[in-house]
């Protein structure tokens, strides 16, 4: 199947997987995702999250901005773009990157598939393209967003490894997290990535839009025993901010499209030091966060353990009850770390590890408005990191 | 060998040339490396038909910077002037209209004509010297959150700057200069600082000869016509006196090489730079190790200063990989557009322009009869095609340096307009078509002149840009405009003369102040080397 491309006539596309989407989509709701209609639920919010943690989901991951940077030039560009080292993902590894203005402000994240010598898929939240051509002045690459031309779905959870096995990709439970492998698939190419945005066993396919729906089916075919369900938006934005993912334009404002200079975040102000490599040499960036590095960053970004039950979703962030030193970005009941979690952006140099913050939370019982000063203790690492994500061989449940 | 501490200078430009001497007099180690036969750029004198030599780049001296002059002592090392404080003379369909500064020579001009004429040139003059002030500074960094409001003492509400940055010393200056002009003199720059001088001109003026001389000041060297914007502006860089140095531009820039080397600095020509040698550090961190010739010759230096263009020096030279992304598209953007050709003549004799005196023929004679033909003559500009009826300012340098010429023949030099360097088509087929245009609108003033050519050359700003290395053939190195001006020339991140890279220096017309045979940028550009600031 082709995406008509004739935005002129409609704004909006349905995703290559869409008439399996739509039929499973009992709730009828659905949002916009850059050029794409996609699910917030398919049937019950918590029940898909539930499944995602138990059993395995699948989500429909196409509208994910992409774009196939190729040429001699291939690794010199990617280096000079992103803080990390791209040397250091091989071919047929992925590494998740975010990437600076000149300023050192994070403009976007997403993930590098470098799928093989001078072929590199980059994946972004936001539109890229505009920013990846101007970055490409005297680079031998050639840069084509390829959004529309790969279909993908995130198939997560414990039972996802033994879904593939059955759908007969042998040796699957050896592929390495960050790791990548072809398969073929009636006739065509099945890509899979053990990546993911939930913090839990999980792999990525990515194939051609017009093998989407035989790939969905396939899926349901043999995915009943282990449980499969399909998921929506809202179930995934639990499991992102429970495995501690940020996210553009809610845990921080790409910085292409802030006014106000104290808006952007640099990878410092995001807890993303581990991602900046000042020895590999010159990248867009690298200057500011040299000097950020000795000056001292503005901000950091805390993980919070809050008091209570109620989600701290939106609430300012007070040292000692007394003064505003953050916002948390996200936030909300944790089921699987049975914790009250947030992420949030706070002055330094408050939010050191240990310390104590206040959030004051605003919450509505039968429409009656309460407030309440909310203890919270900074954490490290992520509220929910099970041993499945990592284990080699990937387990069956 | 080199020794790693000689300060490397790509390109003997003036400001090269101005660079190295003051470098050299601070006691550095300074090497010139000049593409050309001979020092210079764009200010020099050849030899274009035997026995015929001239100004090949600029050909008017007006902007020298004064402490230039003096601290290098150029009088003594060979600068004479043919000739200084030249008339203008404005061809038009009546009787030319002679004028010098305030003063109307000859024609027929009204009494309100006059009196207007000494307003705008005595007020000319105080703004132009305001900006003179600035010459010698060097520009402002401004940092994220500057707002330019709290420069006139606004801004107190200004919510997207709520962390404003501390005023910036050089601008505080400027500021400063701009209160000390009165209330009245500042206001009127506000309001006219930007505006086209066609309105301008229109407004206070009726003797149309009168308004093209005016307006070309503000578009000669510009890809501008009279109704553009900031037209005023660029009228300030040409507020000057108006001098030929004896023996053309090249004995400035002579003078320039003489003090250079009595200073010790060494001056290598024909010595074409390919690249700037960039190495990287342990830690990551990249800096210049020197540069590579041509000729596959490496040359050693901690610090590179250039003198070559913001596009040639970051994006051919360097290369783009060793800077950041933002910082490249600037540079990108940086308009280099050259809309100026040269026109040289070889004459068998004094070129006759119709009504003006012999006594005046070797002043600066402009063929810019009116505003609407100067509009109209740049309007196929905008869309890459040459003036059908160019404006020209034309010299004839032999009338007062007979050295240029010989015996009883002469040498006529004109900037002709408007030659967009984009040519459609290009310049290999443009340029006999635009020559014969050219000769058409000189043929109107000076009929007796096509007979009197015994040779001609006609430099496109392809030429120029093939003779002096010059991106888009531009006389600047870029438009001189309020958008390319201070501490935004060239680009943010660049426009203090030192460069995002470590070790790289700018010092030519594309860094404050800019272009025409000034030496500003050479001598700012030493300041800061020595200082060892970096952006």
């Amino acid at each position: 199947m082709t995406i008509p491309r004739e935005h002129y006539l409609q704004a909006v596309f349905p995703t290559p997987f869409h008439p399996r989407t739509a039929a499973v989509n009992t709730l009828n709701v659905w949002h916009r995702w850059r050029d794409y209609t996609v699910a917030d639920a398919y049937f019950d919010v918590a029940l898909e999250y539930t499944a995602l943690r138990n059993a395995c989901t699948v989500f429909d991951l196409s509208p994910m901005t992409k774009h196939l940077i190729t040429g001699p030039d291939a690794l010199a560009f990617m280096n000079r773009l992103v803080t990390r080292d791209v040397a250091k993902v091989k071919p047929g590894r992925v590494g998740y990157t975010v990437w600076c203005d000149d300023a050192g402000q994070v403009v976007d994240d997403g993930t590098i598939f470098h799928l093989r010598d001078h072929v590199y898929r980059l994946c972004s939240q936001e539109r890229q393209l505009d920013w990846l051509l101007g970055s490409s002045h005297g680079f031998d690459v050639s840069i084509v967003e390829e959004t529309h031309d790969v279909a993908a779905l995130a198939l997560q959870g414990p039972t996802s490894c033994a879904l593939l096995k059955r759908l007969g990709l042998a040796g699957i439970e050896t592929l390495a997290p960050f790791g990548m492998r072809s398969f073929a698939f009636e006739g065509g190419e099945l890509m899979v990535s053990r990546t993911g945005f939930t913090g839990d066993l999980g792999y990525e396919l990515w194939i051609d839009p017009e093998l989407a729906v035989p790939l969905w089916d396939r899926l349901f075919d043999v995915g009943q025993v282990v449980g499969v369900k399909p998921m929506g938006t809202l179930a995934l934005e639990m499991s992102r901010i429970e495995a501690g993912f940020i996210q553009a334009g809610v845990d921080f404002l790409p910085a292409d499209r802030a006014i106000r200079a104290d808006r952007t975040r640099s990878p410092f102000e995001l807890d993303l030091e581990w991602l900046v490599d000042f020895r590999k040499g010159s990248f867009t960036g690298r200057r500011a966060l040299l000097e950020e590095r000795t000056r001292g960053s503005r901000y950091r970004l805390v993980k919070l353990d809050v008091e209570g039950n109620k989600p701290a979703k939106d609430a300012f962030i007070y040292d000692r009850r007394r003064r505003n030193v953050g916002v948390v970005t996200s936030a909300l009941w944790s089921p699987a770390a049975k914790a009250n979690i947030a992420l949030a952006s706070v002055q330094m140099p408050f939010g050191a590890p240990g310390d104590e913050l206040w959030a004051e939370i605003y919450y509505q019982k039968e429409l009656k408005w309460s407030r309440f000063m909310a203890r919270c203790t900074v954490v490290e690492g992520a509220f929910f990191n099970p041993a499945r994500r990592r284990v080699q061989p990937a387990g069956d449940c | 060998m080199t020794d790693p501490g000689t300060i490397v200078i790509v390109g003997g430009g003036h400001n090269g040339l101005v660079c190295a001497a003051s470098l050299a007099r601070a006691g550095r180690k300074v090497l010139v490396l000049e593409a050309a036969d001979q020092v210079g750029g764009a200010a020099v004198t050849r030899e274009f038909s035997p026995g015929f030599r001239v100004s090949s780049g600029a050909h008017l001296l007006h902007a020298l910077d004064p402490v230039v002059e003096r601290t290098l002592k150029l009088a003594s090392h060979g600068l004479a002037f043919a000739r200084t404080g030249l008339n203008t003379v404005a061809l038009g369909a009546g009787d030319p209209l002679i004028l010098n500064g305030a003063q109307v020579l000859a024609g027929e001009v009204s009494a309100t004509d006059r009196l207007a004429l000494a307003q705008y040139v005595s007020r000319q003059r105080r703004y132009a010297a305001l900006l003179a002030r600035q010459h010698g500074r060097i520009p402002s960094r401004l940092g994220a959150g500057f707002s330019v409001i709290r420069l006139f003492g606004g801004g107190a509400n200004n919510r997207i700057t709520e962390n404003p940055a501390p005023m910036p010393w050089s601008l505080a200056k400027f500021a400063f200069d701009l209160r000390r002009l009165g209330r009245a003199d500042m206001r009127e720059l506000l309001r006219v600082g930007t505006m086209p001088l066609y309105d301008l001109l229109e407004d206070r003026f009726e003797n149309a000869q009168l308004k093209g001389a005016l307006a070309l000041d503000g578009v000669l060297g510009a890809r501008l016509g009279p109704r553009s914007g900031q037209t005023f502006f660029t009228s300030l860089q040409r507020a000057g006196a108006y001098g030929l140095p004896r023996g053309g531009m090249g004995t400035v820039t002579g003078a320039l090489a003489i003090a250079a080397r009595a200073a010790g600095a060494e001056i290598r020509v024909s010595s074409p730079v390919a690249s700037i040698r960039v190495a990287t550090r342990e830690d990551g961190g990249e800096h210049v190790t020197g540069v590579v010739l041509e000729s596959g010759e490496e040359i050693a230096a901690v610090t590179v200063v250039s003198n070559a263009d913001p596009k040639t020096t970051f994006l051919k030279l360097l290369g783009a990989r060793h800077l950041d992304a933002e910082f490249v598209r600037r540079v990108q953007h940086f308009r280099t557009e050259g809309c100026a050709a040269k026109l040289h003549l070889a004459l068998d004799g004094v070129p006759q322009f119709r009504g003006v005196p012999s006594a005046q023929l070797g002043e600066r004679v402009i063929i810019a009869p009116d505003l609407g033909y100067i509009e109209a003559a740049f309007n196929p500009a905008k869309y890459r095609e040459f003036s059908p009826a160019p404006v020209l300012e034309i010299t004839v340098p032999s009338l007062h340096d007979p050295g240029l010429a010989p015996p009883g023949k002469q040498v006529l030099s004109a900037v002709v307009q408007y030659a967009p360097c984009d040519l459609a088509g290009g310049w290999d087929a443009g340029r006999p078509r635009f020559l014969a245009a050219t000769l058409d609108v000189l043929t109107r003033y000076a009929p007796g002149l096509r007979a009197q050519i015994l040779d001609a050359e006609l430099l496109t700003p392809v030429d120029l840009e093939r003779e002096f290395r010059i991106t888009g053939g531009h006389w600047h190195h870029g438009e001189l405009a309020l958008d390319q001006f201070m501490m935004l020339r060239p680009v943010q991140g660049a426009a203090q003369y030192a460069t995002p890279l470590e070790g790289l220096f700018l010092c030519g017309a594309g860094s404050h102040p800019g272009g025409g045979v000034m030496g500003s940028a050479g001598r700012n550009a030493a300041r800061v080397v020595l200082a060892g600031r970096r952006t």
